[in-house]
């Protein structure tokens, strides 16, 4: 008998879907319901933001910066002003990395529950969601008390920062700890080891060890397959020696090394990690002034720099080259989301298209940091 | 209530339209209280108010607004959708959740249609539905839609059968296929409901129903075919105004229509909880609706609490899981009626 062959047929989901989070196009190509190929495409957000930033000084990409991942600025501010700082060769005062050690850990927490939150409601799960946005909106009123701004913060400059810590912030975030901890165990009730959620996530977008390493992914994504991989801990920055935490990876629990239920779980954990860095930093931060070894002029010696670090999405890393004016020469800046993109099609081919929704949501990309 | 018409108006033309347009008459307002409810419910439950200012009172008049909204929309039919089809379908799945209120016994003197086959009859005509979801996914001409509906005629074609297995055990246990009946079979306090195992078994039978009506009303955790974050709106993407409002009408007209089943099957429909008190016509209304609102409240409960399941766990869980279940408690069900003579 001939082989029987059926059609295949290209769908295209978004760039206006409600689960590509945010303008990412993906060109499935389906045979029924099973995704044959999975292609992205991207640039729907392209802003330019390397060409712009060659045409300002060094303190006016700090808010550029702020734009490309707006989940996590204060992790991409966090990255530029060190790279920045590593090319002046300046030292910063103490209290000041210890705040943006804080800052960024918040950060880290706020915006991976928006992944968990919007990852339940791929899934289905409308609750959770309504409850992470809840506790962001906590981490969000904190570094409005501190900067005045809630997304875009502009906070972090080379050599310090725009304010020092406000008074009561202290007693506020160790407030917030105290409530969010049991929020944690709640989520987990309700949704990561929920029965259906297991089901849809376990097994599911399974990404070995080794094509997560040869396609350079980083982040939970990259830990998700168990791969001990963290910067704060193996390329130490700011102050993170300090501090005694754990670098989570998945272990595959319920299903498979490296399936969207590990890299989902992998930032659930992480919270809990975070929240132990902001205790000990809270506990330790030292006195000091914040604005003490700001430059009054940003003009580095010529040359050339990386630096990296760990945002919420893996390692976000800048490469800059001076030419020793006030405008660095170029600034090209290596996207955490980008690179665990180019993953999309490996680990979808051959499942359902509501699996390709529990895949894409759990790489948790922000486009605004693939296209830049 | 019923005899009552047939008796002023006569059993002509004028008194069966009545007697059809009756249950418009509960559908309408239960609609929109419920989609308040949901509304509010939804909201307590993650932690935010819901509608707070429409109508001053805790937003009561949303619903109302939202159906405005909803008639003051463009009717929008896409160029290239299947024009007679496309229109056809939003009054075909209404019909079909509508018509299962005729064999409802809302009370001991109200039933729209006292047939025979009741039961049977309420099971056929929601069946209708699926033809208007498949007509609604393929005359859009949209490939969302179009697996919107496929997805919607397997999952309602499955969970047809352990929920028609499960009634059979009730009908088996009663004798009869009339809703009454069935309902007179649960007479006295509330122990003797089905549910509360004045027949063995029965307990699973509700419980084997109610998951297959929840999967037939589509609504999370199986709402599959409208998945919203995997096919946008499923089969009523391209539909806009007043007939995507009849979609969304037929889907709490037919979460009523599962729960009064339910309600009548394991609860003792319009019997009163506590024998002889309580009990009576106007009170057989009141409590047939309370128990269908309670279900109701649990389908909304579950709706804002639990995931999503994917295409073939959803199959998985209907012939892997329900179906063999269904059968071993009509076994169970029909040995016992068997050996108790």
């Amino acid at each position: 008998m001939a082989e029987l062959r059926t059609e295949e047929m290209v769908l295209n989901m978004g760039p206006q879907h409600p689960s590509t989070h945010g303008v990412l196009r993906v060109e499935l190509v389906v045979d029924g319901e099973v995704v044959v190929d999975a292609i992205p495409h991207i640039g729907y957000l392209h802003r330019c933001f390397e060409k712009h930033a060659e045409a300002m000084n060094y303190q006016q990409i700090v808010p550029y910066c702020d734009r490309m991942d707006y989940l996590a600025s204060m992790n991409n501010d966090h990255a530029y002003v060190l790279a920045v700082e590593k090319l002046l060769n300046i030292q910063v005062p103490e209290r000041v990395e210890y705040i943006r050690v804080i800052m960024a850990e918040l950060q880290r927490i706020a915006s991976h529950l928006v992944a968990i939150g919007t990852y339940g409601l791929d899934i289905g799960a409308f609750t959770p969601f309504l409850y992470c946005f809840r506790d962001r909106e906590m981490i969000l009123d904190l570094f409005e008390t501190t900067c005045g701004a809630r997304l875009l913060y502009n906070y972090m400059w080379p050599g310090g920062l725009s304010h020092d810590l406000p008074p009561g912030f202290i007693e506020k975030t160790r407030a917030f700890i105290k409530h969010f901890r049991p929020t944690i165990k709640e989520l987990n009730d309700l949704l990561s080891y929920n029965e259906i959620f297991v089901k849809r996530t376990a097994n599911v977008g399974v990404l070995p060890a080794d094509i997560a390493i040869n396609y350079g992914a980083s982040g939970p994504t990259l830990r998700g397959s168990g791969v001990k991989w963290d910067l704060r801990k193996d390329e130490p920055y700011s102050v993170y020696h300090k501090f005694d935490w754990e670098v989570m990876v998945g272990k595959g629990d319920v299903g498979t090394v490296g399936d969207c239920w590990d890299r989902y779980m992998v930032r659930v954990w992480e919270m809990e990690q975070s929240l132990r860095i902001i205790e000990q930093a809270l506990d330790t931060i030292p006195e000091g002034d914040v604005q003490s070894a700001i430059p009054k002029r940003v003009r580095p010696p010529a040359g050339e720099v990386y630096m990296r670090s760990e945002t919420p999405r893996g390692e976000l890393g800048y490469y800059i080259i001076s030419d020793g004016g006030q405008k660095p020469f170029r600034v090209k800046a290596r996207a955490p989301s980008f690179v665990n993109l180019s993953l999309l099609p490996e680990i979808s081919r051959g499942y359902l298209i509501a699996d390709m929704i529990a895949i894409i949501g759990s790489v948790d990309i922000v486009l605004g940091d693939t296209d830049r | 209530m019923h005899n009552f018409i047939t008796y002023y108006i006569g059993t002509g033309f004028w008194g069966s339209l009545v007697s059809s347009i009756l249950p418009l008459v509960y559908i309408m307002p239960y609609a929109l209280v419920t989609m308040w409810l949901e509304l509010k419910i939804s909201a307590h439950m993650q932690d935010r108010l819901g509608p707070m200012r429409t109508g001053r009172w805790h937003g009561w008049a949303q619903p109302l607004a939202d159906v405005t909204k909803l008639l003051q929309k463009e009717d929008i039919i896409p160029a290239a959708a299947d024009k007679v089809l496309y229109l056809l379908a939003p009054a075909l799945v209404f019909i079909g959740s509508y018509a299962a209120y005729a064999a409802i016994p809302f009370s001991p003197a109200y039933i729209g249609a006292d047939i025979n086959l009741g039961i049977f009859y309420i099971v056929a005509v929601s069946a209708i539905v699926v033809l208007g979801i498949l007509m609604a996914g393929w005359s859009s001409n949209n490939k969302w839609s179009l697996l919107g509906a496929m997805r919607t005629a397997a999952q309602l074609v499955s969970y047809e059968i352990p929920s028609s297995l499960a009634i059979l055990a009730v009908v088996m246990v009663v004798g009869s296929f009339n809703l009454n009946d069935v309902c007179s079979a649960q007479s006295g306090w509330f122990w003797n409901w089905f549910v509360f195992g004045k027949f063995p078994f029965l307990f699973i039978t509700f419980i084997i129903y109610f998951i297959a009506s929840l999967a037939e009303t589509n609504r999370a955790p199986f709402d599959i075919p409208e998945a919203e974050s995997e096919l946008v709106a499923g089969y009523h993407t391209e539909y806009s105004g007043m007939r995507f409002a009849f979609f969304y009408l037929a889907e709490y007209a037919n979460m009523f229509v599962v729960a009064a089943v339910a309600a009548v099957l394991f609860f003792g429909g319009w019997n009163s909880p506590f024998g002889a008190y309580l009990s009576g016509p106007v009170w057989g209304a009141f409590w047939l609706i309370s128990k269908g609102m309670v279900l109701v409240f649990i389908q909304i409960w579950l709706r804002w609490t639990l995931p999503r399941f994917r295409v073939d766990q959803l199959m998985y869980l209907s012939w892997k899981i329900l179906t063999p279940f269904a059968l071993l408690n009509i076994f169970a069900v029909g040995l016992w009626v068997v050996l108790r003579g």
